[in-house]
């Protein structure tokens, strides 16, 4: 028995309020209702003390503003507070499972965020003397050299920002090698149907015209299919590897024989390099050009969408063209080449202002020395185990997409056994919530209908996962005994309920607007 | 292996729930020509004290901004950042959540990404603003992108006071997309030269203000004549604390207002990550890159936000997207917003002036020196110098006595002949006695 402060023992009266019943302030126990900061009496306020200015703005006569800047400042105990409300309603890798296939949301070790506020790295100007940073450009060459000999590939572009700006990196650096060697009629990128949406955006955005390859009913790439559209007019294959549907492309040799005796680049997706880091070296699959998403395989923190990195390793037919900027070994220590000048000369550009994404390198390399060459291995060891546990384990009740053979890190399910239960993917994912549990990424790969891609990674405990087969077991169970409701009006106990989107997307509200009279807009209403 | 919770009593377990006789069986689709058969030729495993010796070992080799005097900026800037800020970043419910794609369990990022928006749009003068972008380089090419997808024009012009690395960076992008850059002679005060280069196919112009060499400039004009030409007016700012004290780009007449946040917030972290700002006019909504939270309501009619307008993004419209991006730099962005409430206008108002203020008592100094020139007419909290001879060799030689003087214009643009110019700036970071120290060497250094 449990004693409250005073000695008094608590228990439940006899007539506690059913489920639906609502408090008369909008917080929910431990949630708290929180307005936006625009939405109290704090315009002139500021929880930031300054010293007085040492002289003013004369000199500046016609082009300060007119009018002063109109925005809210809180004080320090009430700006924590707003913060902490606000985490609350978030869901987060630290809190339960977050299976989020495709996207590797693994532990985030706290020593990485120690390292990376160190003064050394943190409070480090990015044009500071070259003298001045040689530790920097140590560990990005540490980083590299890491990098390198994990995917067993000779070079490596650090500074794109995220797996996106990776693959822009990457097929610049493929159609600049293609320039050089006056291959300027190959204008076409071949990515199959399963492949991230950023793969075909980005070939657009180079000014290639995408064409899909076809898929075979185990979910690989149709060879024959690529042997039919590959030509000198192609410039690269564009092919995730481990591929969207969770599976290894047993053909991946062949297809980067085809794809050079063509002529053409093998630009490969590296999202899913955390299922292979150590088993396998995209080098010795014929690779040309991979992303690695530091925020996947190497555990930076995702943050709520970003900040990511995305190095890109490089054969030796696409070094040359990396670009700027580049750690060189030089007489004195390290040397930055920012221009494209020396071993530089033939770079394509530039990705980013300075050098990519240096407090992310921090963490990548803290994380990568502390796993070790056998801790990766085994990390993508257990991170495969744990998929194909999860896959056996719900195979029974839910269609995995593909069920023969193993799975990589993520297992792949379609909405063939919700047939007839008026219950869709969206529907069974919003009622994981109920269940203390994120969402797994739903109706991607496109090649599958009704997709549900679970991703568990390597660091969860047998006991969770097992938690987490239970729970979608019981759920599972329920959307076939005719449990409708629970699916279709999930979320229940979430924050919010179901949002509408569609709303959002035809009336925009993207800023709040003070009125008029000076008080918050009417709120939006469906119709 | 402190990160791996399963043991071989566990994975026993599983492999025989599997179905598989081991785990290499779960491998079997790699072909064997490219099975390791062993682990790559790195260290083994490391425990805490062995990996923190070691990178506090390459942090030791750096000289951090706070050692000592220190003037640099050129796009990247020094200021305080209150240790509330850094607190709240790593709460675990901000830092180690993904992009709010399930918005039922992700309405603490999506209301900061909201009152994100709102600040962003209030700093700039805009009125629509975007869930951040990867730094300001990149916001600048995504914003001549986008001109290009309002007017249907092909040519964009950039100044030559705009930062060199987001001209270059502007200039491998959008080139990229076929479109064509001109980028205008370096000129410490000279935006409005873009004007000269404009024709009936120009998308864009870019300006910046404070400009790299630190120069205020009223764009107005330049707007003005911009439009009348058919072109939309991009303005660029670096140092997003002049947005407390300066006409806000939207004030002026820009179209899309692109600015680096890193001084809100975020610290220097040699370069990134940083958070790019984007804002534009309402009616170029459709038209933009990047991520979008918006206002909606949930099934029992309260208020809730939602990412919005996807049908913009790659992963709906695929290779007919507005841009390529998923990552934004969201964590930075929680930060420029929690020292932005922090401040209020009231407060970035005042840091403003102290800047500023700052700035004018290293100018004054600066100008006392026999040999020194302030090239700079009206600045924020930079200013370009000349200095007889090499800047970069002045730059290191007073490095060697701890003292970070400021970039010289060679190492940003070695093409721009203006090897004797340096940049210095100074924040509310920058003491009197920094100031006297960098004043008492350079006197020292020059005659």
């Amino acid at each position: 028995m449990s004693l409250n402060s005073v000695g008094r023992p608590t228990r439940p009266a006899a007539d506690a309020p059913a489920a639906g019943f609502a408090s008369l302030s909008g917080g929910r126990g431990l949630l708290q209702d929180e307005a936006l900061i625009f939405e109290r009496d704090s315009w002139e306020g500021t929880g930031v003390d300054l010293p007085p200015p040492d002289a003013g703005a004369e000199d500046l006569a016609g082009l300060v503003r007119a009018r002063p800047l109109s925005l809210p400042g809180l004080s320090e105990p009430e700006t924590v507070r707003h913060y902490v409300r606000l985490s609350q309603k978030n869901h987060a890798i630290d809190l339960a499972l977050y299976p989020l296939g495709s996207c590797t949301m693994k532990h985030n070790p706290r020593l990485n965020e120690k390292l990376a506020r160190l003064p050394g790295f943190a409070d480090l100007h990015p044009l500071a003397p070259v003298s001045a940073v040689q530790g920097a450009l140590g560990l990005m060459d540490r980083l590299s050299h890491w990098l390198k000999t994990l995917t067993g590939m000779p070079a490596v572009a650090l500074s794109p920002k995220a797996g996106a700006h990776g693959e822009l990196c990457g097929l610049l650096a493929i159609r600049a090698a293609h320039a050089a060697a006056g291959q300027t009629q190959r204008r076409l990128v071949l990515t199959p149907t399963s492949a991230h949406g950023t793969n075909p955006a980005t070939a657009a955005f180079v000014g290639y015209e995408v064409v899909e390859i076809g898929q075979t009913e185990d979910g690989r790439v149709d060879l024959a299919d690529l042997a039919a559209k590959l030509s000198d007019e192609v410039a690269a294959i564009m092919v995730t590897n481990p591929n969207t549907c969770g599976l290894f492309e047993r053909d991946i040799l062949e297809i980067s024989r085809l794809t050079h005796a063509a002529g053409a680049y093998f630009y490969c997706d590296g999202a899913n390099f955390n299922a292979i880091v150590g088993r396998v070296r995209p080098g010795d699959l014929g690779v040309d050009a991979m992303h690695i998403n530091l925020h996947k395989t190497f555990s930076t923190p995702h943050g709520g969408g970003g900040p990511g990195s995305g190095p890109v390793v490089l054969s030796e037919a696409l070094a040359p063209f990396a670009p700027t900027p580049w750690v060189v070994h030089g007489p004195e220590g390290f040397q930055l080449l920012e221009e494209t000048e020396a071993e530089a000369a033939q770079a394509f550009g530039r990705m980013t202002a300075f050098h990519g994404q240096m407090g992310m390198y921090v963490r990548a390399y803290a994380y990568m020395l502390s796993h070790g060459a056998d801790g990766l291995r085994q990390a993508a060891e257990d991170a495969v185990l744990n998929a194909n546990y999860i896959k056996a384990r719900l195979s029974g009740v839910m269609s995995a997409a593909f069920p023969d053979g193993p799975c990589m890190h993520e297992a792949l399910f379609d909405d063939r056994w919700l047939e007839g239960t008026g219950i869709t993917t969206l529907d069974f994912a919003k009622a994981m919530i109920d269940e203390g549990f994120h969402p797994m990424t739903m109706y991607f790969p496109l090649v599958v209908h009704g997709a549900m891609l679970i991703e568990p990674t390597e660091s969860e405990p047998l006991a969770e996962l097992d938690r987490f087969c239970d729970a979608l077991l019981g759920l599972a169970g329920a959307a076939l005994a005719g449990e409708t409701e629970r699916f279709t009006a999930a979320p229940h106990l979430a924050p919010l309920r179901r949002l509408d989107e569609t709303l959002a997307a035809r009336k925009p509200r993207l800023t709040w607007r003070r009125t008029e009279t000076g008080v918050a807009p009417a709120p939006l209403a469906a119709e | 292996m402190r990160y791996l919770p399963l043991d071989e009593a566990d994975r026993r377990h599983m492999l025989s729930v599997i179905g598989a006789p081991d785990v290499d069986a779960l491998f079997a689709d790699v072909p064997a020509p490219a099975r390791l058969s062993g682990p790559v030729d790195l260290p083994g495993y490391a425990g805490e004290i062995e990996v923190e010796r070691e990178l506090a070992g390459l942090a030791a080799l750096n000289r951090p901004a706070g050692a000592g005097p220190f003037f640099c900026g050129a796009g990247a800037y020094r200021h305080h950042v209150p240790a509330t800020v850094d607190h709240i970043i790593q709460r675990s419910e901000f830092l180690t959540s993904y992009t709010p794609y399930q918005p039922e369990i992700a309405q603490g990022t999506l209301q900061v990404l909201f009152e994100f928006q709102t600040q962003v749009a209030a700093l700039t003068g805009m009125e629509v603003a975007n869930a951040s972008l990867y730094d300001g380089s990149t916001a600048c090419a995504e914003a001549v992108m986008m001109s290009r997808r309002v007017t249907r024009r092909r040519k964009a012009v950039l100044s030559g006071g705009l930062h060199p690395h987001y001209a270059t960076v502007t200039h491998t992008i959008a080139t990229a997309e076929g479109m064509e850059i001109t980028r205008r002679p370096a000129a410490v005060d000279a935006e409005a030269d873009v004007l000269a280069a404009i024709d009936s196919d120009t998308a864009c112009v870019v300006v910046q203000t404070p400009n790299v060499f630190g120069t205020v400039t009223d764009v107005t004009a330049i707007a003005e004549a911009a439009h009348a030409a058919g072109a939309l007016l991009v303005v660029v700012t670096t140092e997003a604390v002049a947005l407390g004290l300066l006409k806000s780009p939207g004030e002026m007449g820009a179209d899309i207002a692109v600015a680096e946040g890193q001084s809100l917030g975020v610290g220097l972290n040699f370069g990134g990550p940083y958070v790019g700002l984007f804002a534009c006019r309402e009616k170029f909504v459709r038209q933009m890159p990047g991520r979008l939270c918006g206002e909606t309501v949930d099934a029992e009619g309260r208020r809730g936000f939602v990412l919005t307008l996807s049908t913009r993004e790659q992963h709906i419209r695929r290779e007919k997207a507005t841009s390529n991006i998923c990552t934004n730099s969201g964590l930075c962005a929680l930060a420029f917003s929690i020292h932005m409430t922090l401040l209020g206008g009231t407060g970035l108002r005042r840091l403003a002036e102290v800047n500023h203020g700052r700035a004018r008592t290293l100018a004054g100094a600066l100008a006392g020196l026999p040999g020194v020139e302030v090239l700079t007419p009206r600045f924020f909290n930079e200013v370009a110098i000349r200095v007889p001879g090499s800047a970069a060799a002045l730059v290191e030689a007073l490095a060697g006595e701890g003292i970070l003087a400021g970039v010289p214009v060679s190492r940003l643009d070695p093409t721009a002949g203006m090897d004797d110019v340096l940049l210095l700036a100074a924040t509310e970071t920058t003491s009197a006695a920094d100031i006297d120290a960098l004043v008492a060497a350079l006197s020292r250094r020059i005659r």
